[in-house]
Formats: C-alpha cells, structure tokens, sequence
C-alpha cells in the first residue's frame, strides 16, 4: 500500500475526518471540545457570539453554528464526536441529527434504521 | 504467571448508558438487546478475572486533536469518568492496574509498537458502558488497564496493524510474571454511520460475516483497508479494529462461548462475542 493520501470521495454521503479537515476544522472542533465542561455550555447559551469569535470561528463556521446545521458543520471541518457535543446543548442526539443530515422525518430514520434488521 | 482467560468483543454505544441509568432494560425498544448479556455476565462470575484490558476508542473526552495518539495506554491508579457534553451521568473512577501497565508498555515498546503512556486518562463511554453492561450496578470487581486506538482522525492504523498490536499485547500478557487472571474486551462496533447524508447506514451482511472471521479467520479481516471498513461498516463501523486487537491477543484458535446481534440500538447494530482461548 503505497502512503500517499487516501481520496475516499467515492463513498457517497461520507466525510472522513482526515488531516485536510482536522486543520480546516481545528478552531471549530476546539470550540466544541469544550462543551464537555458545563460551564462553558452555559457560557455558550449565555453569549454565542462572544463565545464563538473566542474560538476564532471563520463566517462559513459561524453561520453553520448559528443554523445548527451538521452537514455545513461537517464540510466546515468539524468531527462527529466533537458537533455531537454541541448539538448536546440543544437536547439533540444522534438520531436527531441523523434525521436533519437525511432530509428525513425522526420517525422515518427510526424506521430505517429498525428495517436494517431485516 | 498471567493468564488470559477470555476475551469480550461488545458495542458500547452512549445510549445503553442512558438506558441502564434510567432503568429501561425491560422496555420492549431494549430488552431483545439486554437479553444477549446475562451469558457472559454468568461466565465472568464462575470465572472470576483479576484485571480487564479494555481495548477501546476516546471520542473526545481525554484526547483532542493537538495532541491525539494512534495507541495510547493507561498507567494510572485510577480512571476517572467525566462529562462528556451530551448528559449522561458521570459514573464512579475505576481502579487500575500500575505494575501491570508499566509491564504492557515496556513488552509493546519492546515488540516495536511505541504507545503513548497516560498516568492521567478520563475514561468516556466506550470504556464504561460495557463494563457496566458486564458488571452490572456500579461494581468494580475488577482492576483496568485501558488501550485507547485512535478512530477520531484519519489516518487510522489499519486492521492488519490492529491485529499485530493484538498479537503483541497477548504476549506481553502471557509474559507478566505475577499471578492474573486476564479478560481483554474490546469496545465499538458494529457497522454504524452518524455522520453525513449516508448516516444511519447499516450493513447487517457484512457484520454477521465479520462475526464469523473474528471467531475462525480474523486474518481474513486484516485485509480489509480502513476504506474499505468506512465503505463496508460505515464511518463509526471502523471500530472492527478495536475487535482486532483483542483477537490478536488471543490463540490462533478460539472457542465462540456465545454470540450476540441486534439492530438497531441507536444508529448502530449492536455485536456481543465471548471467546475462550483453544487448548
């Protein structure tokens, strides 16, 4: 296997969080890094303006933050593990956000997810 | 002389740990995944580990990306949990194993795997819901020694890399000289996707397959790239390696003492192996 980089465009509706978006997501994925401290959700709440400039968030970032929006989020650099944090604040969990990126209803996700069974 | 008595390969997905806080095991959404424990909860209590090496991954509570390991493993006395954001409660620390630790890392770097060393680690869900699947209400009957594989930013160290760690850790296990009794369990799994227009994709085929490989073939499964587990098993799916490393550790042969599947719990399909090393 050869070390060059990995495209891994050709897997539809998948971002892979390589070295491309960790640095392009680096101050976005920090902000959300901190939401595991209560006091900084809070702070959040409190200021979301303050609190994202703090981080240094570009306007593509900001305006993705601003509309909860995952997949802009995604394509801003940001890491599942790290949004999932943010969208915590609002009570949205995977399935929730699982429906926004599909387009889908939350009882249409569920519904897909449990037809996998068979 | 230590000894590994077996291995337990599970899901650890955050919404079990909700489900057992709040009590829902018996709810008709859980009980068909619950009901695949009480087996290997049986087998532990006849026999009666020492120590548990759980093999898992961080999902951003101890590491970030200014500075995130590709194997990293625990060395400290103790193993705090923490807030990791999104609500589940913070469980009780759990003990771990120093002398033990410090002997994993010197054989691994010996065997040319060079980990990153934690005297401090806040272990995260993937550690602590299936200990307290295995182990249920609270208790600690076990000293820990934790290996965190990364599976947040790629590049990810392949399967067939995954499996040779595995290898390694059976020997630095087989060579600790004080009497241990030894269960590995490795964490993550199985195919699930959370993110992107892809997500809550699922690969019920390829998992019961994979099921099979890591009981007879886990060699098969070391040919797979980590594009091929993000295309084949979804962008989470690739937490198979974690299932590598435990199986590595263990005898070419195994004995499956009992399997467990279910779809969906959450966004993932939840897996359940207990081996026993083969004579």
């Amino acid at each position: 296997m050869s070390a060059e980089h990995v495209s891994h465009d050709d897997i539809p509706g998948t971002y892979v969080f390589d070295g491309k978006l960790a640095q392009r997501g680096y101050a976005l994925n920090k902000m959300c890094y901190s939401f595991n401290v209560a006091e900084n959700r809070e702070a959040f709440r409190r200021n979301e303006d303050e609190y994202c400039a703090r981080y240094g968030l570009d306007d593509e970032q900001r305006a993705a933050i601003r509309n909860r929006d995952v997949l802009a989020l995604l394509a801003a650099g940001g890491n599942v593990y790290y949004l999932a944090k943010f969208t915590g604040i609002f009570g949205l969990g995977v399935q929730d956000i699982g429906a926004q990126q599909t387009g889908m209803s939350l009882a249409a996700f569920r519904a897909k997810l449990a037809a996998a069974a068979h | 002389m230590a000894t590994l008595i077996g291995g337990i390969c599970t899901s650890h997905i955050p919404a079990i740990g909700n489900a057992i806080a709040r009590g829902l095991e018996d709810e008709p959404y859980w009980r068909p995944f619950f009901a695949g424990y009480p087996p290997v909860r049986k087998w532990l209590a006849e026999t009666k580990p020492d120590v548990a090496v759980v093999i898992y991954n961080d999902h951003g509570l101890n590491f970030f990306l200014d500075n995130l390991p590709t194997f990293a493993i625990g060395a400290a006395p103790q193993y705090p949990n923490a807030d990791e954001g999104w609500g589940l409660p913070t469980l009780a620390p759990y003990p771990g194993d120093p002398r033990l630790s410090w002997h994993i890392i010197e054989s691994l770097v010996n065997d040319e795997f060079d980990v990153a060393t934690c005297q401090e680690m806040r272990v995260d869900h993937a550690f602590t819901v299936p200990q307290a699947l295995l182990w249920p209400g609270g208790a600690r009957p076990v000293r820990t020694v934790p290996i965190a594989v990364n599976t947040v930013q790629h590049p990810l160290p392949s399967p067939a890399r995954c499996y040779k760690l595995g290898q390694a850790l059976g020997r630095a296990i087989a060579s600790y000289p004080e009497d241990a009794r030894v269960v590995a369990i490795a964490t993550g799994g199985l195919s699930h996707q959370l993110d992107g227009e892809r997500a809550g994709f699922i690969n019920k085929q390829f998992d019961l397959m994979c099921l099979d490989k890591i009981v007879e073939d886990p060699q098969a499964l070391t040919q797979y790239s980590i594009h091929d587990l993000v295309r084949l098993a979804g962008t989470q799916g690739v937490e198979l390696i974690m299932w590598l490393v435990l199986r590595g550790a263990m005898t070419a042969r195994v004995h499956q003492l009992h399997r467990h599947y279910h779809i969906p719990v959450s966004n993932t399909a939840a897996g359940l192996l207990l081996l026993e090393n083969a004579a």
